[in-house]
């Protein structure tokens, strides 16, 4: 076993994710075969390999620090579940 | 028999549109006529924009009495549904975005827009890009044109079918792991990924920062050139879009193959999974651009067997990171009536995302967790360097390689939707290139014995987009496998 069905509903609270029962079963078995078929890349010696985050090397890209337009505010929250005057409203947080 | 409107290319209505034969609002009317016709087979769209369409069209028939017009003008264009269009939904094939209005225009939807080309619609794709067959969108799954009963590959099915069904002139996709090339092998059509950087990515929902690129789906090798001038190019906005000149695709446009070296990868050829049929169409096509004048070399890519491993957990892992922002708050899907915010978010997350994408995100999370970090996320990453590596060595001998693009001609509805694994080894020969940001494209090189589209793929070298095109239309201009439509009776 790679994953346990124990593991799979750590991962799911890290991922702010929820599963029924039968769900968590799926997928502990479909990531099961899944992980294990990627265990042929330990196969392989990468013992001083560079990781490549990227597959074209950039490096900073700076440009002069301008004033400019952005989204107005009306505008960013039109696509929002709740809003009040000019805040993402969301359920309470803070206990009190 | 004449060609009717929506079965012309860019290049021929362009022809048309400059004599005045005909206007950008017949050939408007002639593809919404087409979609009518065939889309509720097909199902290629998540939403079509007929009204404003009609109005573009008007625009660009202003332009047209105005003086002379440049190539993308009038053109009827389809857009992959996860590139922002402003005022139009954008739902990336999810619940979790099936009400969302982008308040902008993805870069590169501003540019055809400049262009003054038609928008007919938005395509239908797999949730999130996560996908190789188009049947993970919460709208339902696209028909392949050729064959209603099999899937149009993914994750731009939609578009590729668009093209392939006649629905658009030609269409905008993106590919992060095989997803412009191998729906475009899958629908007999051309679809190219460019190199990484070559096209600004503002305005795509990301799937995988490090790996998604736009390209051009189109029904001939002239229009990905066409495409490809516009779309590529600089952009602040996007500060991995490369400060590099964009060169005139269309000069690369050369029929005959003198001087190119092709590399044929061993690797990619015998393997276990790949259909006969489909290598069998891809040595004819290599003889044919032999005798063109190409010249064939045998390469090696020692690490291709890795390649599917390694994309499976940088891509989610990257995935996982970028779906974080779908929380219910600044927009998107909220499950109503919660009163705790944990809640909310997972409730809201379970509700809205499907099961692919849960299954990526959980993989991702777990590649990227304390304790499996580097047995996951950072050897997959050192495997990345060792596949670019093979790459580098390769481009030494030869300046294109050839390979099947998919191990497969177009698949059953339904028939690898619930083994993952099985669905993932689709993007077998296509996933290399993404891990290397090489540029890719597929095109039409036979049909199975079934009359199923197979595809061709072409990788060629950081930037070296031209040589792409040029093996590509050399080997158009030789076969007439672009000619060839589904009959979609």
């Amino acid at each position: 076993m790679k994953i346990t069905r124990h593991d799979v509903e750590h991962v799911a609270r890290l991922a702010r994710l929820r599963f029924s029962e039968d769900q968590l079963d799926l997928f502990t078995d479909q990531l099961n075969t899944i992980l294990t078929d990627f265990d042929k890349l330990q196969q392989l010696d990468t013992t001083g390999v560079e990781p490549s985050t990227h597959a074209v090397n950039l490096s900073n890209a700076f440009r002069d620090d301008q004033v400019r337009p952005s989204l107005a505010g009306e505008e960013a929250l039109k696509n929002a579940p709740a809003h009040e005057r000019s805040c993402f409203k969301v359920p309470r947080i803070i206990e009190g | 028999m004449t060609k009717a409107l929506y079965q012309m290319t860019i290049h021929e209505l362009h022809e048309l549109l400059k004599k005045k034969a005909v206007s950008a609002l017949e050939i408007t009317q002639a593809v919404y006529q087409r979609i009518d016709a065939v889309e509720p087979r097909v199902h290629a769209y998540i939403t079509l924009t007929r009204e404003a369409a009609l109005k573009q069209a008007a625009a660009a028939d202003e332009k047209t009495k105005q003086g002379t017009i440049p190539p993308l003008t009038g053109i009827p264009l389809a857009i992959k549904d996860l590139l922002c269009t402003a005022g139009i939904r954008t739902t990336c094939g999810s619940k979790i975005l099936e009400q969302f209005i982008p308040p902008y225009d993805a870069t590169v939807v501003r540019r055809l827009k400049e262009q003054h080309a038609v928008l007919v619609g938005k395509t239908n794709m797999d949730e999130f890009a996560m996908g190789s067959s188009t049947e993970t969108s919460c709208f339902g799954p696209t028909a392949n044109p050729w064959d209603l009963e099999r899937v149009p590959g993914g994750s731009s099915g939609g578009s590729a079918a668009a093209v392939a069904a006649d629905e658009c002139i030609a269409a905008l996709g993106t590919d992060t792991g095989g997803s412009i090339r191998q729906p475009a092998a899958c629908c007999g059509i051309v679809g190219m990924k460019p190199t990484y950087g070559r096209v600004s990515r503002f305005g795509l929902i990301a799937f995988a920062s490090s790996l998604d690129q736009i390209g051009p789906m189109t029904k001939d090798v002239t229009d990905t050139a066409l495409l490809m001038n516009y779309i590529s190019g600089h952009d602040p906005r996007d500060s991995t879009a490369v400060n590099r000149e964009v060169p005139d695709y269309t000069r690369a446009l050369i029929p005959e193959a003198k001087g190119l070296r092709l590399g044929v990868p061993r690797e990619y050829f015998g393997a276990s999974g790949i259909d006969p049929e489909v290598e069998k169409a891809v040595w004819e096509a290599l003889r044919i651009l032999e005798r063109q004048g190409a010249t064939l070399t045998e390469i090696t890519l020692p690490h291709t067997e890795y390649a599917v491993a390694a994309y499976y957990l940088i891509a989610p892992a990257e995935a996982s990171s970028n779906l974080a922002r779908y929380d219910g708050v600044k927009y998107g899907y909220r499950h109503p009536g919660e009163t705790d915010l944990r809640d909310m978010y997972e409730i809201t997350r379970a509700e809205g995302f499907g099961a692919e994408v849960k299954r990526r995100i959980m993989l991702g999370t777990y590649a990227l967790s304390a304790g499996y970090y580097d047995a996951y996320y950072r050897k997959a990453s050192q495997v990345r360097t060792l596949i670019r590596q093979d790459f580098e060595e390769a481009f030494k001998a030869c300046d294109l390689i050839v390979t099947p693009t998919a191990p497969t001609p177009p698949f059953r509805l339904g028939e690898k939707l619930n083994n993952p694994l099985q669905m993932y080894l689709s993007d077998i020969f296509t996933i290399p290139a993404n891990l290397a940001g090489l540029p890719g494209i597929s095109i039409p090189c036979g049909l199975s014995s079934r009359g199923l589209p197979i595809g061709l793929q072409i990788i060629g070298n950081l930037f070296e987009e031209e040589k792409i095109i040029h093996g590509a239309y050399c080997l158009e201009q030789n076969s007439d496998w672009h000619l060839t439509k589904p009959s979609l009776a």
